[in-house]
């Protein structure tokens, strides 16, 4: 019964987005407030459905339905509530299930925080979402229904893919799906923007907090990625410029390039057109990445079960909604005018500038993904291309980046001058490449990329220093403590976001640089010794866990004679697929993550183990979450407190009207 | 170019993309395709199965167009096409050799007792080493080699009825008309 | 319970590969891991030569180290790979003239886009600059900002 409630529900949310995606727009074109009045109930209403059928799907998977084929394949009666639950969204039907759910998220949230907004804007932004959600739902109701029944029902469940049983499951997909699906609200701000002709600073400042949000989780949601595959894989890597983490990351490139061109274009007015085309390739990327994931056009180990049917209606449904945007684009977009006037060198300069790196690079990630798929199509043979080409690309791209990030935030609007700049940013330079030069020294080793990296950090670091300062010093105010709350939050956010990429920077330079591993064979008793720690061997034992059963290490991990940790790495089975994972241990620390994993077993009671230090490999996901929270920052900014805001004008309005009289 | 067609670029290369998606919707992006088509066939000496103490070499088939099946008794997808070979052999269009990889001895007669024996005869190669020299990186494998001991096929996965009728039985016979 | 263990032992053994390490010669084995991080494990394709415990990479990082002890430099054993795999097996694609695009073509397009940037800043910075403010503007500017202060906006 549920399941079918469950479907049902899907169904009247198809019937709801059709609604809702086709009369406001026909509304908002023709000026007929009753059918523009519709958007907002009709995305409510779709939010209900679509919550309806995925509480029904959670329900199956929490009382252990499995009549339904989709729980079937994906769960199992011993395994843990929490994974049981995660594993709603751990196949192909039930993630789509989630993304949906995240969009109609959003768009109640657009229908929500748009009291200012004219009627004809809303109306068109959430027509547009919910054409978006349309294509998804039939997309999941036509082809890849989560509902649909096994029957007879299975005696037990095929059970949840042991890689995905664990905390970063949960929180992996849900907090990249909010990102991805958020773009789509940039996106329905552009499309609508188009649509009406009214492509100015104010469509600009409606739609920088979506933005902004949508960035955050997807930094958020990347970042969880990278360090659960870290903690689970077993093996220390964080990143494999994997086709899918690519399909993500592509999406985060040019998501960045947005939130600093709609500053060009809100503080200034310019630029209009190409921070419309960004957020179209914003959203466009993450369907791309939907595509690539879903419809086995390229090998990975993320890629859901493949089906080229599914893949002929994604790749249709990329061909409207982006071929139809890039039209409309083409056809409205040259209309529009220049807006403020700036010279060569000025802030804006330097934020374009950001914008055209961060394209280059999205479309080098973007080459360098789908080269073996253009070369195999025209016969010409079949290569890889894999981390060694992704990282000197893009490390030659951002690099120039990282260092306009420190010049940037200096410069002046409109009109900027080139040696004052120099000027302001000589201590600053100089205190860099001085740090920069010595500091690889105290990790024992001094190479070039190292020092290299680090003066990209300490770069941007130090002139985020100066130019706070020299704000600071032409704010007026009594104290530091008021000239420090005079500054608007996102004017800390930005500071905030890109110390993050600073520390980010300094985590991966010190990683790739000074990471340390050995393979050894390890009798119980045998000590291994790499960077300073000793790692003796202690013991192994069998443990058995809820749904699975393995073989634990232990190893004593010590410093110079005094005792650091005690580390359990294990090899487990689980009972139901019958493959064996690798946990690894890891011994997390600031500046240094202790990894052991078990390899194979060799002879009597003997291992081979792997031992890994990783020195600052925290700061990677650290400077992600500073990132993140630079972001929020932003968006907490007072000015997008509209209501406040209405009310203090009001007030100041009826005391000066009073002291006139 | 005019100025308005400058706008009209990013539709003009989202189709190009679209395109190539299309295409490759009908790939397998997980097939090796060899390097080895082309090319002479890696030479070896190995074991034969049945006689080990006797050895066969491809030098020894020089001048006549053979098979080459990769296969082993622990493999599932070998059993699938082994009915197909058995038939090919009855019919005498080409002789038709093991490479039996990476396999225990016993394992590798016992099966062949079993399900029947199509192979004028099957070398062990119990270390894979050849295997690796031919580019095998699953089995089964089967190659097609022509009189002048040339690689003019590789069959990745198991052979069907279909590659049978419409690859290799042609390649046979086009292979066996020239001198 | 003993035989429990050992018997979970066997499981992992024979579903994993013991591997004969030569763990001894420190050097080389740093060589064959860091040619195998430049290899792709055909066998599970999503991850490269050193972190694979599939057979067949297991067989194939021997033969590196095989290799690499009779003297091959590390060239030569890519091309021993490349021949017998074809260059899908590199994670580090061949720059030849099928690669062109892929290797040149990321910093020719930055070259290409910071140039466009370039001359469309010249041409905005040529076209009419902001006009000057007449005097009666600038005074009804001046009693605006009087009465009414912004807090910055960034």
């Amino acid at each position: 019964m549920i399941p079918e409630l469950g479907q049902f529900a899907l169904a009247l949310a198809l019937i709801l987005a059709l609604t809702q995606g086709t009369l406001p727009l026909v509304g908002a074109a023709r000026g007929m407030p009753s059918w523009m009045n519709l958007a907002r109930p009709a995305a409510q209403g779709q939010f209900v459905f679509v919550a309806i059928a995925f509480g029904c799907l959670t329900y199956s998977f929490i009382n252990n339905d499995f009549s339904v084929l989709y729980v079937a394949s994906n769960s199992n009666s011993a395994l843990p509530l929490q994974y049981r639950i995660a594993g709603v969204w751990g196949g192909h039907e039930g993630s789509l299930l989630l993304w949906v759910l995240m969009l109609s998220l959003w768009t109640m949230a657009v229908s929500v925080f748009s009291s200012h907004l004219p009627d004809d804007i809303i109306a068109r932004v959430l027509g547009v979402l919910g054409l978006i959600s349309v294509g998804f739902l039939s997309f999941m109701l036509f082809t890849s229904n989560p509902f649909d029944r096994l029957l007879p029902a299975a005696m037990d469940g095929r059970d949840l893919n042991p890689l995905l049983q664990d905390p970063g499951m949960v929180l992996h997909p849900p907090m990249l799906y909010m990102g991805y699906v958020g773009f789509s609200v940039a996106f329905a701000f552009a499309i609508s923007a188009l649509l009406s002709g009214r492509l100015d600073a104010t469509w600009a400042r409606w739609s920088r907090p979506w933005t902004t949000t949508a960035w955050m989780f997807l930094t958020l949601g990347i970042a969880l990625g990278s360090w659960w595959a870290y903690y689970e894989l077993g093996w220390g890597g964080w990143w494999f410029w994997d086709p899918v983490e690519n399909a993500s990351f592509m999406p985060w490139l040019m998501g960045t390039a947005l939130i600093h061109s709609l500053a060009v274009t809100e503080k200034r007015g310019a630029f209009k057109s190409w921070t419309v085309l960004l957020a179209i390739f914003a959203f466009a990327l993450s369907l791309l990445g939907t595509f690539l994931v879903r419809s086995g056009v390229i090998t990975s180990v993320h890629a859901f079960a493949t089906d080229p049917k599914r893949g002929i209606f994604i790749l249709a449904f990329l061909v409207i909604v982006i071929g139809g945007s890039l039209a409309l684009f083409a056809w409205r977009a040259h209309r529009v005018g220049l807006g403020g006037h700036f010279e060569v060198v000025s802030r804006e300069t330097f934020l374009l500038t950001n914008n055209v790196l961060l394209v280059v690079a999205a479309g080098a990630v973007l080459l360098g993904t789908l080269y073996p798929l253009f070369l195999d199509a025209l016969g010409l043979g079949k290569l890889s291309v894999g981390p060694p080409y992704f990282e000197i690309v893009f490390v030659v791209l951002m690099a120039p980046a990282l260092f306009l990030m420190g010049v940037g935030p200096l410069a002046r609007w409109k009109q900027a001058s080139l040696p004052e700049l120099a000027v302001r940013l000589k201590w600053a330079f100089v205190v860099s490449v001085v740090t920069a030069l010595l500091l690889p020294l105290t990790m024992g080793q001094w190479t070039p990329l190292a020092s290299f990296g680090l003066l990209l950090a300490l770069w941007i670091v130090a002139s985020s220093v100066t130019t706070l300062w020299s704000r600071l010093k032409q704010t007026p105010g009594a104290s530091l403590s008021k000239k420090l709350r005079a500054q608007s939050r996102s004017y800390y956010g930005m500071l905030l976001a890109h110390v993050g990429v600073a520390v980010f920077v300094v985590g991966v330079t010190m990683v790739k640089s000074y990471e340390a591993e050995k393979d050894v064979r390890l009798a119980i008793g045998d000590t291994v010794e790499l960077g300073g720690y000793a790692f003796r061997f202690d013991g192994l034992n069998e443990v058995k866990g809820p749904n699975y059963t393995a073989v634990r290490g232990t190893l004593t991990v010590t410093r110079g004679g005094a005792g650091v940790a005690t580390m359990y790495p294990e090899k487990r089975i689980y009972n139901v697929q019958k493959n064996a994972m690798t946990e690894a241990a890891i011994n997390t620390g600031f500046t240094r993550d202790l990894y052991v994993s078990l390899g194979e077993p060799v002879g009597d009671n003997a291992w081979v183990v792997r031992v890994q230090v990783k020195p600052f490999v925290d700061w990677i996901w650290g400077g992600c979450v500073l990132m993140a929270l630079g972001g929020l920052l932003a968006v907490l900014d007072r000015r997008y407190r509209v209501a406040a805001r209405a009310r203090t004008r009001e007030d100041a309005l009826a005391a000066g009207a009073a002291a006139a009289s | 170019m005019k100025r308005w067609q400058w706008w009209l670029l990013p539709l003009g290369i989202f189709l190009v993309l679209v395109v190539f998606l299309g295409v490759g919707l009908t790939l397998n992006p997980r097939e090796v395709p060899s390097p080895l088509i082309g090319k002479p066939a890696p030479p070896f000496e190995l074991p034969q199965l049945h006689e080990p103490q006797k050895t066969f070499s491809q030098k020894d088939v020089a001048g006549k167009v053979w098979l080459l099946n990769v296969w082993a008794s622990w493999c599932a997808p070998c059993r699938e096409e082994h009915p197909l070979w058995v038939e090919l052999a009855k019919a005498n269009v080409a002789p038709i050799y093991g490479l039996n990889y990476k396999d225990k001895r016993a394992d590798s007669i016992a099966w062949l007792q079993r399900y029947g024996n199509p192979y004028v005869l099957s070398v062990s190669d119990s270390q894979g080493r050849i295997g690796i020299d031919y580019g095998v990186y699953g089995v089964p494998e089967t190659y097609v080699i022509d009189k002048r001991g040339v690689i003019r096929f590789k069959q990745i996965g198991p052979v069907t009825p279909t590659v049978l009728k419409e690859k290799i039985l042609p390649l046979i016979a086009k292979l066996n008309e020239n001198t | 319970m003993k035989i429990r263990k050992y018997l979970i032992l066997l499981t992992i053994f024979l579903c994993a590969v013991t591997s004969a390490h030569a763990a001894d010669d420190a050097a080389l084995e740093r060589r064959v891991q860091r040619i195998s991080e430049e290899l792709r494990c055909l066998v599970c394709q999503n991850q490269s030569l050193a972190d694979s415990h599939a057979e067949l990479a297991v067989d194939l990082k021997n033969q590196v180290r095989e290799k690499l002890k009779q003297g091959a430099s590390e060239k030569d054993v890519i091309v021993f790979m490349t021949e017998r795999y074809g260059d899908f097996v590199l994670y580090r694609p061949p720059v030849k003239a099928t690669t062109w695009l892929l290797w040149f073509g990321p910093g020719l397009l930055m070259v290409a886009g910071l140039l466009a940037l370039f001359l469309r800043l010249c041409r905005r910075a040529t076209l009419a600059a902001a006009p000057a403010l007449t005097a009666a503007e600038r005074a009804r500017a001046a009693v605006l900002l009087g009465n009414h202060s912004e807090p910055d906006h960034r």
